[in-house]
Order: structure tokens, then C-alpha cells, then sequence
């Protein structure tokens, strides 16, 4: 009954999702709004990825946006180099399934519509990101899941920095000028639906006896050997895991923007999602998609404020009250990064645990329907 | 006698400092040992290095005849045997019925993928799983805490659900790091039926290292004596009582 139920949820869901799918607006008043959609599903892919490792399992990665990097220019060449070239094999005039579908002329409709070969070009695509950022994962992991703390804190960040260096240095991936991805077939649809599917993974790994063993590694390594626990397996799975759905939402990243520099995958890029993680609460899923959507719009509506009437007014009746010079609100406004900072001060102080707090609360529910 | 542990001459030096030296010790099935000695005597190192924490710098040891050297702790556990911690350890943000059903990992036939598919298969060991944990909870009474953060069980409850954690390893010997630090004279009490019931019950082995003379002395069959690393006496309490080095050891010249 309840499993039925939950196969309809899905059902409709993706029903919904279709809906959205459509043609992407490319230029119409709609594609500022398409565009901050597709980047919260981008978002909250990668922060829920994160959680799994910073949240869940413990071990504190500066490197999201490393893995990030590693899905999308992966992704972005394997569209721009290899694909055509496949696509164009399989489906192409005189490839093979043309030969093939040749004596059903029935069937000639089903030759690969550009529709459909377009989404297909995405999976594929993004698997293969997905699939390397994951190899990347493990070899980072590996050597490096014995170190604990900060110190792993400064391995991952090191890392990240490589991967930004080593594509800085490769001509064939663009170098500084940046790599070009021509097919931009990310859409609504493969967003959240890659999206719902990192969320998934997560809660269900999560949710049960095996992947218990992530949140004791997390509460006390020591123990959890002791109970006979292999803390190194459960730390590499988590970074693998959690590296992967990096590659796919680099991959989608990748297939939406058209365009990818090195520099768009810095530290900065890392420390976003760690903020996405740290203000929805280490460990709650939930709470992380929040802050995921919440800190994608946050600069949006910030800049639209900024360029209201009203913040050059509020300055000039501020600085008439108190005689001092403010520096310039506008500037304050669009500058998200001070304002992450003040956030995350602020949350720190009022409410260490997250955005919905509790971290046994979002699991418990899921945990008892799930035994049911 | 056929030993289910045995320590076969075992000597652990950090750096200079030998913590532990030509070591023997054996433990029968279903039998229950006592540890004991001053502070700083090597008691816990012992411990440490039976569960593979620290290996031995010399020296083998075995559990029903397999060689335990060099396997890492979860090994360990794998091939029967628990332990519970000096200071309490368990995992904090678990409640309580989590943290016995996460020692079952260990004995986990499904794996990431079938956790991810929620098949029938993975849904009957989950349920298996939940049963046993449960009953492992009524038998010591601690079935109604179970969706309790373990972090705010009192005291004692704390120390039990270490003890049952354990147990929920299936262990063929479970050993006690000091599990009546800081109880009050009827807790120990009730601690020291519930150790023979548990040897009783899981028949299994046990080694209790303790610095509560009466504890030891009370439930413990045999028990050594270790100071400064170098075992000074081996015997039912009531010699080691009378043993004029262990007097010694205690209560100085």
C-alpha cells in the first residue's frame, strides 16, 4: 500500500517535472527565472552531495568544487569530442540504427528524433562526468581518509586547487580561455530529476543498517572500529559517492551555462556549498536543500534590491542622522560574500545545529515510515 | 585446557617505555577473568592491544587458534570479540535503539546497493534486525528508552547500553574496560549479577578489568594481577587475597 503510494508520488512528481520541461526560454523575460531554477537543482545536487561527507560521515571536504570541475569539463568534452562522433554512428544518416530500423519503416519515427537525442547526449554525458568526478574521488581518498579534521580540510583544498591548476595548464580543455560546450542540453527536467536522485541516494544509504555506519564514523571512530565497523570503507564510499554527484552537477553545469573557465570552480566555489551545508545543518538533508534554494535566490533578490530607489535614500537619511560616512550599501548588497560571512556568524551564534535544527528529527521520521 | 584467548607472551614498548612486558594470558570458553592492578599498571593497554588498537611489538595472540596479529580492530570484532570503553563511548547523536541496531552492521548480508533498491530482501534483515535489537533492549530493560537520545540516558543506563552494544556483535567474549568507574556501592551491586547473567545467558566469555576489589573478587574466577606491565600474580581470588606481592603492589612496603 504504502509502496504503491510512494510510486505514484513519484509518478506525479515527474509528471510535474515534465511540465516544466518545455523549450528553455532562451530569451524571453522567463529565462532570468529558468536560469535561477536550474542553478538551485545544480545547488542543491551539490550540497546535498556534500552533506553526505561533511554532514553525515564527518570528515570536513574543502574539494566539492574540485570534483565539480573534474564532472564538467569531463562532461563538457565528452559532448564537444566524443559524443558527435558516437551520436553521429549510432544515429546519424548512415549509422547504424538507421541500418538497422531500415526493413521496419514503421519504425523509422523512433530513428532518434533530435529531442531525444539531445536528453540522451545529457545522460550520457553526465554519467561519464559523474563517473570520472568519482574516480577522482577515490584517488584523492583513499591516501588521504587516514588524516582527520583539519588536516583533511587542507588535503581536499589542495586538491580542488590542482584540478583548477592542472586545467589552467591543458590546452585541449581550454586553458585559461575557457571550454565551450555547444550542446546546452541541460533543461528543468534532468536538473531536479539528477537532483532527486542525489537526494535519494543520500537518505537511502543513510536510512539503513549499512549506511548507519556513516553516522558512527561520524560520532566516534574509535567505537565504531570496536563494534566492527570498517571506518576506512564507509569514509572512501562517502567521498566517492559524494564526489560523483559533484561530476553530475558539473556535467549539468556544464551543458547549461555553454561556457566553463577554471576560475568559476575555485575555493570560493567550494566554500559555497560548505556554507549551503553548514547553514541547513550538518546532517539534515532537508535543512541543506533549504539552504541550497535559499542562498541561490538570496543574491538574486539582494541585487535586485540594491538597485531600488529606496537603498541610496536609506543611506543618505542614515548618514544625515549619524554624521559618518557608511560604505556604500549598494556595494554592501551585492557583495554576497559578506553577507555569507555575517550569516554564518549569525547562525553560528543563534543556532549551531542548522536551519531545522535537530539532526535526529529528519531521520527519525524517515526511519520509522521506512521500517514500516 | 583448550583456550578460547590466549596472549602469548606479549611485550608493547612506546619508545623507551616498555607499557607491557612477556605477557601471558588464557581464557577458557565460558569462563570468567579478572584483571587487575594500580593505576598505570598496563590493564587498558592489555585491552588495546587484545582488540588491535595498539599491535603487540612482540608476541602473538590467538582466539581459538587464529592468529589476531596485525588485523585492525573491526577484524577483531569480527572474529568474536567486544569491548565496551573506560570512558563511556557511545555514538552521541544516535538514540539508543540506533546505537544497538548499528553493531548488527557487522553481520550485514545486504549491502549500499540493496539499502538504495529496498528490496524484499533488505526489508526482512532490516526487520530481523530491529527484533533482535529490541530484545537485546527488554533483556536488560532498556526497551523503553528506545527512541532516546542515547547522550541523555542517566549514568548507569549509559554503561549498560555500551554492554548491550556490545553484545549485539554476537561476541564469543566480551571484554570490560572498568564497568563500575564511578557507580555507587548498589550499583555495583546490580552490576556484578548482571555480569555473571550475561556469561550466563550469551555463554560467553569474560574479561573484566577493574579497579573495584570487590567487584573482582566477587564474580571473577580466576584474575591477574599486572604492575608496572609485568604480571606479579595469577589465581582464584582467594589467593590472590593473600598474595604477599599483591599486597604489596597495592599497599606499598
Amino acid at each position: 500500500m504504502s509502496r504503491a503510494r510512494t510510486i505514484l508520488g513519484i509518478f506525479l512528481l515527474f509528471l510535474f517535472l515534465f511540465a516544466l520541461t518545455g523549450e528553455r526560454p532562451f530569451a524571453s523575460h522567463l529565462a532570468y527565472y529558468y536560469d535561477i531554477l536550474i542553478n538551485i537543482g545544480i545547488n542543491v545536487i551539490l550540497a546535498v552531495s556534500l552533506n553526505l561527507v561533511n554532514g553525515y560521515t564527518g570528515q570536513f571536504s574543502l574539494g566539492h568544487a574540485g570534483f565539480m570541475a573534474v564532472g564538467a569539463y569531463a562532461a563538457g568534452s565528452w559532448s564537444e569530442h566524443l559524443s558527435p562522433g558516437l551520436v553521429n554512428f549510432l544515429a546519424g544518416s548512415n549509422g547504424v540504427l538507421t541500418f538497422v530500423l531500415q526493413p521496419f519503416p514503421f519504425l523509422q519515427p523512433f530513428a532518434f528524433p533530435t529531442a531525444v537525442a539531445d536528453n540522451l547526449a545529457l545522460i550520457v554525458a553526465t554519467m561519464f562526468g559523474g563517473l570520472l568526478a568519482a574516480l577522482a574521488g577515490l584517488a584523492v581518498g583513499i591516501p588521504s581518509l587516514r588524516l582527520r579534521g583539519d588536516y583533511l580540510a587542507i588535503v581536499t583544498l589542495g586538491f580542488g586547487e590542482i584540478i583548477r591548476t592542472l586545467i589552467l595548464n591543458i590546452d585541449f580543455l581550454g586553458a585559461a580561455r575557457g571550454m565551450s560546450v555547444t550542446g546546452r542540453y541541460t533543461n528543468m527536467f534532468w536538473t531536479f530529476g539528477f537532483a532527486a536522485v542525489a537526494i535519494y541516494v543520500v537518505l537511502g544509504l543513510v536510512n539503513s543498517t549499512y549506511g548507519r555506519g556513516f553516522l558512527t564514523v561520524r560520532d566516534d571512530e574509535v567505537a565504531a572500529e570496536a563494534m566492527g565497523i570498517n571506518t576506512t570503507k564507509y569514509k572512501v564510499i562517502a567521498f566517492v559517492v559524494g564526489a560523483f554527484f559533484a561530476g553530475t552537477a558539473g556535467s549539468l553545469f556544464a551543458h547549461y551555462a555553454g561556457f566553463l573557465t577554471p576560475e568559476g570552480f575555485n575555493f570560493f566555489k567550494s566554500v559555497d556549498v560548505v556554507v549551503m551545508v553548514i547553514l541547513g545543518g550538518m546532517g539534515s538533508t532537508t535543512g541543506v536543500i533549504l539552504a541550497a534554494a535559499l542562498l541561490t535566490i538570496l543574491p538574486e533578490v539582494l541585487r535586485a534590491l540594491a538597485h531600488t530607489d529606496f537603498v541610496p535614500a536609506a543611506q543618505k537619511a542614515i548618514e544625515g542622522v549619524i554624521p559618518i560616512h557608511l560604505p556604500p550599501l549598494q556595494g554592501l548588497l551585492e557583495n554576497r560574500l559578506i553577507l555569507y560571512s555575517l550569516l554564518l556568524i549569525i547562525m553560528m551564534l543563534t543556532r549551531p545545529q542548522g536551519l531545522f535544527g535537530d539532526l535526529a528529527g529528519s531521520r527519525k521520521r524517515v526511519t520509522s515510515s521506512a521500517s514500516k | 585446557m583448550d583456550a578460547l584467548l590466549k596472549v602469548d607472551r606479549c611485550t608493547i614498548r612506546f619508545g623507551g617505555l616498555t607499557a607491557v612486558s612477556n605477557f601471558d594470558m588464557s581464557i577458557g570458553n565460558r569462563e570468567l577473568v579478572g584483571l587487575i592492578g594500580p593505576n598505570g599498571a598496563g590493564k587498558t593497554t592489555v585491552f588495546n592491544m587484545i582488540t588491535g588498537v595498539y599491535q603487540p611489538t612482540e608476541g602473538q595472540i590467538f582466539l581459538s587458534g587464529d592468529r589476531l596479529n596485525g588485523l585492525k580492530p573491526f577484524n577483531i570484532t569480527a572474529k568474536g570479540i567486544a569491548r565496551t570503553f573506560q570512558n563511556i563511548r557511545l555514538f552521541a547523536s544516535l538514540t539508543v535503539f540506533d546505537n544497538v541496531r548499528a553493531a548488527f552492521n557487522l553481520h550485514l548480508k545486504h549491502g549500499p546497493l540493496h539499502a538504495l533498491t529496498r528490496g524484499p530482501k533488505f526489508k526482512r534483515e532490516e526487520a530481523d534486525i530491529g527484533a533482535q535489537a529490541m530484545d537485546l533492549l527488554k533483556i536488560f530493560n532498556l526497551d523503553r528508552f528506545r527512541d532516546v537520545m542515547c547522550k541523555n540516558l542517566p549514568y548507569g543506563d549509559q554503561r549498560r547500553l555500551e554492554i548491550v552494544r556490545a553484545l549485539a556483535t554476537k561476541p564469543r567474549m566480551l571484554l570490560l574496560d572498568e564497568p563500575a568507574a564511578g557507580m555507587n556501592p548498589t550499583e555495583k551491586g546490580a552490576l556484578m549479577t548482571l555480569i555473571e547473567f550475561i556469561q550466563e545467558k550469551f555463554d560467553i566469555s569474560v574479561l573484566l578489568v577493574e579497579h573495584d576489589m570487590r567487584v573482582v573478587m566477587g564474580i571473577c574466577k580466576r584474575i591477574y594481577v599486572l604492575d608496572y606491565g609485568i604480571t606479579i600474580a595469577e589465581g582464584p581470588p582467594d589467593e590472590i587475597r593473600r598474595n604477599p606481592k599483591v599486597i604489596q603492589a597495592y599497599l606499598g612496603e
